[in-house]
């Protein structure tokens, strides 16, 4: 090989950056479209053409976490001064925070369905990878009767879209008193990323030699010491990679959230559109829900990301 | 003390049967090699024997008691896999320890141990690396400290050094038999090279589809190969096997290959050690260091033309062709100058092997 590379050989490595950095902004204009908006004062979220340039404010998150209630008139000011900075912002904008007989501040409806959200996602995670994991051990290392029938049926469960069988299910769980409840949605998520999870994890598997267990098996441990002390080492990765992916469906799931949910177990995707209705829509408002709500899979994702571009070349390429 | 034996054993894979009837005795300390090509159920009976693959029928005794039901962690037994089978995630020190924290050992006693296998295998440098930043042949010690370091009553090794290159291989095989010869353990090793069998064994068995072939000594094996298979399978270059027809002359006897015009000349004796099966279908195996030839004519020799040359380094092998049948000789190197050139040869009667050739069994004829 020439050490030197042609010119030609320059001349398409300068195109393909180019290529690189329009698709990278394209996928990355809705994401600073969407934080940007969070910051911006109340009337420059809509002008036309966009606003680019202008003084972030904090007052959209202010108003997302709090109750707030129009005033008649700008308040006096010595209430302007004894109020904390916070409550200052949203003076601005005509409004008052709402608070109880004690003088505390009132909640607005976010942070429980952010804390709903987080619990739902992460258990339901948890579950769908930690089934898929076994199952897919099982199917990987086992001789199973009908093993490529049962998993041509494992994989069915997806080629429905999944809100063909919403009214179904959300009559199936008035019935047994799952609608809004925690449990109810963890176990529809869990049912949605197990096949997922049980055929990603199944390539994995696959790709583990059983050579590490059986030299395990004779260096005197049991099967299911193998298993944790050898296999699921080395298959992290996978599991990383599996997780990343069940996360995210859970954490982004719609259409069943709106359905089986309405408040005690609600999640934050309805909630947060669900605000456009109150009064005027405040974007920036729905903006800063939409940019918080978007942290813990950017983070997640980001921890995991060694596993992932691992876990996403892994397999394909035979040893 | 180890002894090992297997009783009958029978192994099928659906309806193929991959161990045929498998009788065989190991005894302490013996360094046992299964020879055979890829297939031949040589793997699946040290599987059977490690307690990785179940058996159908028979027993496999150890020291007397049968263990075919118990797990492979109850057996004792260690084993070398030809992929090395080094934890990937694990230093190479966890590796070694890690057959040692399965037992009730205390920390030191295990620092100990390993410390000690690694000084044997002259591995200490290496335990704080990974596996994968040591080399094929240290992967190979590591995989053998890992199954050395427990004292196993047994060490089974499959193909441990079929996945080195060749230069490699031959270092290893050294260092496996010199540590044999140190530490002596009841050990069978499986390989498709002949040569590693040869190097390495107390005795070879020789399978073939399932089959034990023969049990023996390597010089055994080579010089008294029990079948047209053995005779095959063992010794490179392959020793020459052609169709032979047996006939009394006046003063000897002309054995005739390949439908050639003349036959080459043994003593009379070999018709009573034929006993009575001169006239049934007879092939003759000849190794080529069997096969004697020089350049001027002499009794007993006869006109052969050469064919091919195989410079070889120490020797060249050198194809003749007699009758329809090419026969390979062993000269030294350089005796023949090229093809198309004519020589004078003889097949050494001592060196010579009769095999009937509907069963392939040897007829057992020494001259």
């Amino acid at each position: 090989m020439a050490a030197v590379r042609t010119s030609s050989e320059i001349g398409f490595n300068r195109v393909a950056i180019v290529a690189v950095l329009v698709v990278t902004i394209i996928f990355l204009a809705p994401i600073y479209w969407i934080a940007s908006t969070a910051f911006k004062p109340r009337n420059l979220a809509t002008t036309i053409p966009p606003t680019i340039v202008f003084q972030p404010e904090i007052s959209p998150f202010v108003k997302l976490f709090t109750k707030r209630s129009q005033m008649r008139s700008p308040p006096s000011p010595e209430e302007y001064a004894a109020a904390p900075w916070w409550e200052r912002v949203v003076f601005d904008g005509g409004e008052k925070i709402v608070r109880d007989g004690k003088g505390q501040v009132q909640w607005s409806g976010y942070p429980s369905r952010f804390l709903n959200s987080l619990i739902i996602a992460i258990t339901s995670t948890v579950l769908a990878v930690g089934m898929g994991t076994f199952t897919a051990y099982g199917f990987s290392r086992f001789k199973v009767k009908g093993e490529a029938d049962l998993l041509f049926f494992i994989l069915s469960t997806r080629m429905l879209p999944p809100v063909v069988v919403a009214i179904p299910m959300f009559l199936m769980y008035r019935a047994v008193g799952l609608n809004d409840s925690h449990v109810g949605l963890i176990i529809l998520y869990t049912a949605f990323n197990l096949s997922f999870s049980v055929w990603l994890m199944k390539g994995f598997m696959d790709e583990i030699p059983k050579e590490y267990e059986e030299a395990a098996l004779v260096d005197g441990y049991t099967r299911m010491e193998a298993f944790f002390k050898i296999v699921l080492p080395e298959a992290a990765t996978g599991i990383a990679a599996t997780a990343v992916f069940c996360f995210i469906t859970a954490w982004n799931e719609y259409a069943f959230a709106l359905i089986m949910t309405n408040r005690r177990a609600q999640t934050a995707p309805p909630f947060i559109p669900s605000q456009v209705g109150s009064g005027l829509p405040d974007w920036t408002v729905i903006a800063a829900g939409t940019f918080l709500f978007l942290l813990p899979v950017a983070i997640f994702t980001f921890l995991l990301r060694n596993h992932l571009l691992r876990g996403m070349s892994f397999g394909a390429i035979r040893k | 003390m180890t002894q090992i034996e297997l009783r009958g054993v029978q192994k099928f894979f659906g309806a193929v049967q991959v161990i045929k009837d498998l009788n065989l005795k190991i005894s302490d300390n013996e360094f046992i090699v299964l020879l055979g090509q890829s297939g031949c159920g040589k793997t699946t009976t040290l599987r059977a024997i490690a307690g990785l693959e179940t058996i159908d029928e028979g027993d496999i005794l150890i020291d007397g008691k049968p263990i075919q039901h118990l797990k492979a962690a109850d057996r004792d037994i260690a084993m070398v896999f030809q992929s090395f089978s080094l934890y990937p995630h694990m230093s190479v020190y966890e590796n070694i320890a890690f057959p040692l924290r399965a037992t009730r050992k205390s920390k030191s006693e295990i620092d100990q141990e390993v410390r000690s296998v690694a000084r044997t295998l002259q591995i200490s440098d290496l335990l704080a690396k990974k596996p994968s930043a040591l080399s094929g042949g240290d992967m190979q010690r590591v995989a053998i400290g890992r199954a050395l370091v427990r004292r196993p009553k047994a060490m089974l090794m499959d193909e441990p050094i079929g996945a080195l290159d060749a230069k490699l291989r031959e270092e290893m095989r050294a260092e496996i038999k010199r540590l044999h010869i140190k530490q002596g353990s009841t050990t069978i090793y499986v390989t498709h090279d002949q040569i590693e069998a040869m190097s390495l064994a107390d005795r070879i068995v020789i399978m073939h589809e399932g089959v034990l072939q023969q049990v023996g000594s390597p010089d055994e094996v080579y010089s008294r190969p029990a079948n047209l298979f053995v005779a095959q399978f063992v010794g490179s270059p392959v020793m020459n096997v052609a169709d032979a027809a047996v006939a009394e002359t006046a003063s000897s006897v002309s054995v005739t290959l390949g439908g050639a015009a003349a036959g080459f000349e043994f003593p009379q004796a070999l018709l009573s050690k034929l006993n009575g099966h001169a006239g049934d279908q007879l092939a003759l195996g000849i190794r080529p260091e069997g096969v004697l030839i020089r350049h001027d004519a002499a009794k007993g020799f006869l006109p052969v033309e050469t064919q091919i040359v195989e410079p070889l380094g120490s020797f060249d092998i050198v194809d003749l062709k007699v009758g329809s049948k090419m026969l390979r000789a062993r000269t030294k190197s350089g005796f023949v100058s090229g093809p198309g050139e004519r020589v004078f040869a003889r097949i050494d009667p001592a060196q010579a092997h009769f095999f009937d050739t509907a069963s392939g069994k040897s007829l057992g004829v020494r001259l």
